[in-house]
């Protein structure tokens, strides 16, 4: 049995679903973000996979799963900067309940 | 033909991630949910040393186990009081994302099935992608060079940094 | 005194218009009272010189050869349209110009200064509204006095508008009064509808002949006036000949366009001399102030129509179907009116009619001086009816205006329109009852008051068109005596008048009130001595006229016997009266209900038009056009609701619809690369 691009495919299709399905069910601001990481991660996933099974000579799928993880790791730092704050002023991070900026 | 340990292992994996990433977003608890995360990540981890990726294994440890994970929790012990659960979500809204996602799933998995032109590629051997060679790419304005992103990089880091203190700074 | 003067004449009302409107209010009442009556005083005074430069003066090239020229004294462009069609604004003076600068300069001092009594309370306060209403009547003064000195038939127009709006806002001086306002839409829709006619016939005319000039000394060619020649009769003979002749050919239902033309133009003088049919609005338009009635409605604006047709008249006579219509109508006019008045308990409502009747007497006197040989010969007398029309508008602006300010006076005194709360009244107010009895003396042709002389003029000129006519008008004489006796003798005499409260006893009214009345009355005896004949003739040359014995004499004799009648029915209290009307029970409900003309319009409009036009147009506009309309609005809206509910700010939404739009643009891809 060969383990073939596309069995590396499959987890992470069913990670990104997973991602989807909570971000969109999901009230708490924190849970969010958890969800966007699983989605952001299926897609490091694919970029490496597509890599190193289709072009193993070049690198820049890795490279970008890099700049993809420091990005990441920035946006979930500000993010979870202004959810405290919210929480701060609002002593709540329901999305539904954070509606003071809505005209 | 791949070792059968190496097959276990991807087996291990993908039924880690596969079950780890329902239990993340279905458990009504947010730190378990974080928790669960964590184990994603070590998956994907492994998936990348799998791939002879050891650096961007490193960094999927590292960065996304090690540092974002402990913001995560950082954010939860300071926003939820401990062991409460979430509300039992309303049946539209399930339906909603069960909707999207088995649709998103849907699509994209018949995409796979019915374009399958690589995915039958299997792995080739004798890829080396050590440090050096990272640290040149990063630092070169070749055709394959890495500097600019790089640089921007850093300065979106900073700029983080800095929006990071300002916004959560008590006034 | 120069002629130019008359640019003065007109414009000082418009700038005591602004100036009273804009300035009035910070000046208190009594103060814009006697500034507009001190400017109205100039203004009169400027008029006469005007008038007496004109008619006795020398030079400035008005006389010539005997003959009398039109001046124009100011004739800048105002509109172009074309090079040969442009509207200008200017001043002329011409004999009718003239002469109504005179009469309206001084009716309206008269009215200007007796206003300044009537608009007041009891204790001598004004009234609110009060420098409105100098303001108004500023303007009004200034909008007739543009219209009389126009050069050309669209300046007509336009200050025929501006008369009737003028109108229109005095009427609804009281505004705060249901019956006020009711009066002035009245008015203002009547004379419109007849305007619209106007403006009908002028765009016909000016089409086909290219000009709305009247012409003049200094006009140069023009529709009525043209350069200086030895005879201008026979030469506006000729211009005008031709202008029919050029459009003789083109024919409209078996007229010719001039016809119609000239009919049109009739039509909306008749709106607003308030001819039969288009006269209803005349007798409710007296809930204006009296002062304003006898201004507006009995010596000035009334007789804008008249005017109209007198200062076209040099066409009119060229088309003897439009002066028959005149004709027929002035003459039914004047004994439906006549007939009204009879049995009117309104004062003021039976002067109005009077009043109607009297301009029909004007209108007829036009109609008659043409005949059917007018192209052929112009025999000598030939003008009479157009002299004698003018010269009954001049007297008639002065008597009527003293009737009506005297019934002001009245009803000042007793608070009251309707003649069985006045009765015996001579006792009371003596001043006011001579005055008043010199008017009646004067409209019903008691030599040698000024009435006699200008109907005289007319009937004779009647009788020249047909012994039909000269009966008929002279019996409508005698009714015009009877009734302005029967209104005179309910006021002041019939029976003692009683006196519920000594201290407001009425009386008769202070200075400012009395002292027109008696210039007016004193007007009314001297106006008939006027030599009209010499100064206004529609040619300009002089024209001989003798006093006709037999027509004098018939019409004074009718007049003693309409006087007489009412003497004996309506002296003293009396059942006679009450026996007459029973015994004609019908025939009198319906000269008291005005021959149910109001309620006839009434159901036409409501009835008819309303029902069988309005009702249907209506009903496609509110469920055609609104419906359409409505639909798109409607989906508009709903639309925008259901946009507005994408609008949620739910990121998740966002998420999903995105998600949804990249996997449908993602499938679309798919297929398309698969197959």
């Amino acid at each position: 049995m060969d383990l073939t691009l596309f069995m590396y495919l499959i987890p992470s299709l069913i990670m990104f679903g997973c991602g989807v399905y909570g971000f969109i069910t999901r009230k708490n601001m924190i849970a969010i973000m958890i969800s966007l990481e699983l989605m952001l991660n299926s897609v490091d996933i694919n970029f490496v996979v597509f890599n190193r099974y289709l072009f193993p000579g070049q690198m820049d799928g890795m490279f970008f799963s890099l700049f993809a993880i420091a990005i990441a790791a920035a946006e979930t730092a500000l993010a979870l900067a202004i959810i405290i704050n919210v929480f701060r002023i609002a002593k709540n991070v329901d999305i539904n309940q954070i509606t003071k900026l809505k005209f | 033909m791949e070792s059968v340990g190496n097959i276990i292992l991807y087996f291990i994996v993908a039924i880690a991630i596969i079950v780890f990433s329902v239990l993340t977003v279905t458990t009504r608890k947010i730190l378990r949910s974080a928790t669960y995360l964590l184990f994603v990540l070590f998956a994907t981890a492994i998936i990348y040393f799998q791939m002879d990726y050891q650096f961007l294994g490193a960094v999927q440890i590292a960065v996304y186990a090690g540092g974002i994970l402990v913001l995560f929790v950082f954010a939860i012990m300071l926003t939820q009081r401990p062991g409460k659960d979430a509300d039992v979500l309303a049946s539209h809204r399930r339906w909603l994302g069960l909707s999207a996602a088995l649709a998103g799933v849907a699509v994209c998995g018949f995409g796979l099935f019915s374009y399958s032109g690589f995915a039958g590629r299997l792995l080739s051997g004798g890829v080396d992608v050590n440090m050096e060679k990272i640290g040149q790419f990063l630092l070169s304005t070749d055709k394959f060079g890495y500097l600019l992103p790089f640089e921007a990089i850093s300065v979106l880091l900073l700029a983080c940094i800095i929006g990071g203190v300002v916004i959560a700074r008590r006034r | 005194m120069p002629l130019s003067l008359a640019i003065v004449v007109v414009a000082l009302p418009l700038f005591m218009f602004l100036f009273l409107g804009l300035v009035g209010v910070k000046m208190g009442r009594k103060i814009t009272g006697v500034i507009g009556v001190l400017a109205m005083l100039v203004d009169t005074v400027l008029a006469y010189g005007v008038a007496l430069t004109y008619f006795y003066g020398s030079g400035q090239g008005q006389m010539l050869d005997g003959v009398r020229q039109a001046v124009v004294v100011a004739n800048p462009a105002w509109l172009s349209f074309t090079d040969t069609l442009v509207v200008r604004m200017g001043v002329l003076v011409d004999p009718i110009a003239a002469m109504m600068l005179v009469v309206i300069t001084t009716v309206s001092l008269m009215v200007h200064l007796y206003s300044l009594g009537y608009m007041s309370d009891h204790d001598g306060n004004a009234e609110k509204g009060f420098q409105r209403y100098y303001a108004f009547l500023a303007l009004f003064t200034f909008s007739m006095l543009g219209l009389v000195v126009a050069t050309n038939i669209f300046q007509i127009f336009i200050f025929f508008e501006m008369v009737g709006l003028s109108s229109y806002l005095l009427i609804g001086f009281y505004y705060s009064t249901p019956a006020a306002n009711h009066a002035n839409k009245k008015a203002f829709i009547v004379t419109r509808l007849a305007d619209l006619f106007f403006l009908l016939g002028i765009m016909i005319l000016s089409y086909y002949t290219g000009t709305f000039d009247f012409g003049g000394v200094n006009g140069g060619d023009g529709l009525v006036f043209n350069p200086i020649v030895n005879d201008v009769a026979s030469t506006n003979m000729q211009v005008a000949q031709s202008a029919v002749a050029s459009t003789g050919a083109t024919t409209f239902m078996g007229c010719s366009v001039i016809a119609w033309a000239l009919t049109f133009i009739f039509i909306g003088g008749a709106g607003k001399s308030a001819m039969y049919p288009l006269h209803i609005w005349l007798p409710d338009a007296m809930e204006g102030p009296t002062p304003v009635s006898a201004l507006i409605h009995a010596a000035t604006m009334v007789v804008a129509g008249v005017f109209l047709v007198a200062r076209l008249f040099p066409l009119y006579v060229l088309v003897q179907g439009a002066m028959n219509i005149i004709l027929v109508v002035g003459a039914f006019t004047a004994f439906y009116a006549a007939a009204i008045a009879c049995t009117q308990s309104d004062i003021k409502r039976a002067l109005a009619f009077s009043t109607i009747s009297q301009i029909a007497f004007m209108m007829t006197s036009l109609a008659v001086s043409s005949n059917q040989n007018a192209l052929i010969e112009i025999h000598e007398g030939y003008g009479l009816g157009y002299m004698a029309s003018m010269f009954h508008l001049f007297t008639h602006a002065m008597f009527k205006a003293l009737l009506f300010l005297c019934a002001g006076a009245i009803i000042h005194a007793v608070h009251s329109n309707e003649n069985d709360k006045m009765h015996g009244l001579h006792k009371f107010m003596p001043i006011t009852s001579i005055c008043f009895f010199i008017g009646c003396l004067a409209i019903a042709g008691i030599p040698p008051f000024a009435g006699f002389w200008s109907k005289d003029e007319i009937l004779v000129a009647a009788y020249q068109r047909g012994l039909g006519w000269g009966i008929w008008m002279s019996m409508v004489a005698g009714m015009t005596a009877f009734y302005m006796f029967r209104i005179y003798y309910l006021i002041f005499w019939w029976k003692k008048h009683e006196v519920h409260d000594t201290h407001h006893a009425p009386k008769d009214q202070p200075w400012t009130m009395t002292l027109p009345l008696i210039i007016l009355a004193a007007i009314s005896c001297v106006a008939g001595f006027v030599p009209f004949h010499n100064l206004v003739t529609w040619d300009g040359k002089a024209l001989h006229t003798a006093l006709d014995m037999k027509v004098a004499g018939t019409s004074v004799l009718i007049a003693l016997v309409g006087i007489a009648l009412a003497t004996v029915m309506y002296f003293k209290e009396n059942p006679l009266p009450e026996r007459m009307a029973n015994a004609m029970r019908g025939l009198w409900t319906a000269s008291y209900k005005r021959f149910y003309m109001d309620e006839l319009y009434q159901f036409i409009t409501h009835k008819v038009i309303f029902q069988a036009i309005c009702v249907p147009i209506a009903w496609f506009d509110r469920h055609i056009i609104d419906g359409f309309m409505n639909l798109l609005a409607d989906a508009t809206n709903s639309l925008s609701f259901g946009i507005r509910r994408m609008q949620s700010g739910s990121i998740q939404a966002y998420v999903y619809v995105y998600l949804l739009g990249a996997l449908l643009l993602g499938a679309i891809t798919m297929i398309c690369v698969l197959l």
